[in-house]
């Protein structure tokens, strides 16, 4: 009897395919946080750093940080009031705890409820998500800081964070 | 018919002539020097302000170059590390077109650098310094 070799292997990849196809899919929901869609806000708060996905932190922790952004981190960042209400706005809106956001849900676990924590490198999910990256890696002068997500997830811009 | 449309693309080129990306700068560049009571700015002194060091603002932000670099047709780097299109109106056409834009970066980044905000003067040299690069 003579097998058939070449449909096997086809076969065979093809299945192989698929299912890395898959696996792609479900870890792109995983690490999936929707980017910043709305142009004020990505001008506003995506010049000096990557403008952050809402989604990222809840919606208290936005209000607070809008709330004082002359003490932004150590820098200025006013802005005219008119402006900020719009971008509080859409970052409430978008934040981790309103309805339906599953997936950013889960770099929330773990903040204690009621805490309206600024700095999402502190969060303890984030910190446990980043607990194996070596010193040497956030030293590299191409990171500088925790907070340069593009230097290390290249797609963050689009919302994707994978190894 | 075509005559309408003759007329309307005249219009429209009447327009987009008048509102040409230059003319937003040259306004910026009028509003400083009636500020500043001058008739003329100075490239190198604006090239001076963007290169010198001061201690009056932030250790960590020295100079302009601190974050455009010290080619100023190249691209610069914030502190946080994100990358900051070259200053060059060159090779950044678009830049200083929205005086508000304008207006809100040198009060940000003056006080940084300089611990105060930047003169009329000094913005109109800055500009003209990054205009002719
Ligand atoms: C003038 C520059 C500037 C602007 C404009 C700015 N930021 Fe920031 N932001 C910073 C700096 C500096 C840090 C601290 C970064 C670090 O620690 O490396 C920071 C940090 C942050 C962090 C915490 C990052 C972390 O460590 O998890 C968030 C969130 C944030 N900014 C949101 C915003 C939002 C929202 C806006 C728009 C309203 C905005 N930023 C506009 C300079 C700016
Ligand atoms: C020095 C490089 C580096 C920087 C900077 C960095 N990360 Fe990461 N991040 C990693 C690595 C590596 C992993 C995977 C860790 C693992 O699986 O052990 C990771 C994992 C993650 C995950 C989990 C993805 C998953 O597998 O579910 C998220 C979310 C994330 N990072 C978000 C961020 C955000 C937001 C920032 C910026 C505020 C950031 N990271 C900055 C290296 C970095
Ligand atoms: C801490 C980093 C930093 C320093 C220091 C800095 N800048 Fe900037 N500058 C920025 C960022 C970020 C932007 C906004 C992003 C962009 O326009 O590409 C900007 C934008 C500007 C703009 C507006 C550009 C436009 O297209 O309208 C002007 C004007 C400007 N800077 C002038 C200066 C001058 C003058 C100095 C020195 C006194 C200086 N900057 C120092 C970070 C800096």
């Amino acid at each position: 009897m003579r097998i058939p070799y070449r449909p096997l292997a086809i076969g065979l990849v093809t299945l192989a395919f698929s299912a890395l196809v898959l696996a792609r899919a479900q870890a792109g929901d995983r690490h999936f946080f929707a980017p910043v869609a709305d142009p004020i806000v990505k001008e506003e708060c995506g010049s000096c750093h990557l403008a952050f996905a809402p989604s990222m932190l809840p919606a208290r922790s936005w209000q607070r940080m809008m709330g004082e952004l002359d003490k932004h981190f150590g820098d200025n960042a006013s802005l005219d009031p008119a402006t900020a209400e719009k971008i509080t706005s859409y970052l409430v809106a978008n934040a981790g705890d309103a309805g339906g956001q599953r997936y950013s849900s889960k770099l929330l676990k773990g903040v204690t409820p009621g805490a309206a924590p600024q700095r999402i490198t502190e969060l303890p999910k984030w910190v446990s998500e980043h607990r194996k990256v070596p010193d040497w890696e956030w030293c590299h002068k191409e990171v500088r800081t925790k907070a340069n997500c593009v230097a290390c997830h290249t797609a963050a811009e689009q919302g994707y964070y994978e190894e | 018919m075509k005559n309408m449309l003759v007329v309307t693309s005249g219009i429209v080129a009447m327009i987009l002539s008048t509102s040409t990306i230059a003319s937003p700068r040259e306004d910026l560049l009028a509003q400083y020097a009636a500020a500043a009571k001058v008739t003329s700015f100075s490239a190198a002194r604006g090239q001076a302000l963007h290169t010198q060091s001061s201690s009056g603002g932030k250790p960590d932000t020295p100079s302009c170059t601190t974050c455009h670099g010290k080619d100023t047709r190249s691209a610069g780097r914030a502190l946080t590390g994100k990358t900051i299109e070259p200053v060059a109106v060159s090779v950044t056409p678009t830049r200083y077109t929205d005086p508000a834009k304008v207006e809100k970066w040198f009060k940000r980044n003056c006080t940084e650098v300089l611990g105060r905000e930047c003169t009329p003067q000094e913005k109109g040299d800055w500009l003209t310094f990054v205009i002719g690069q």
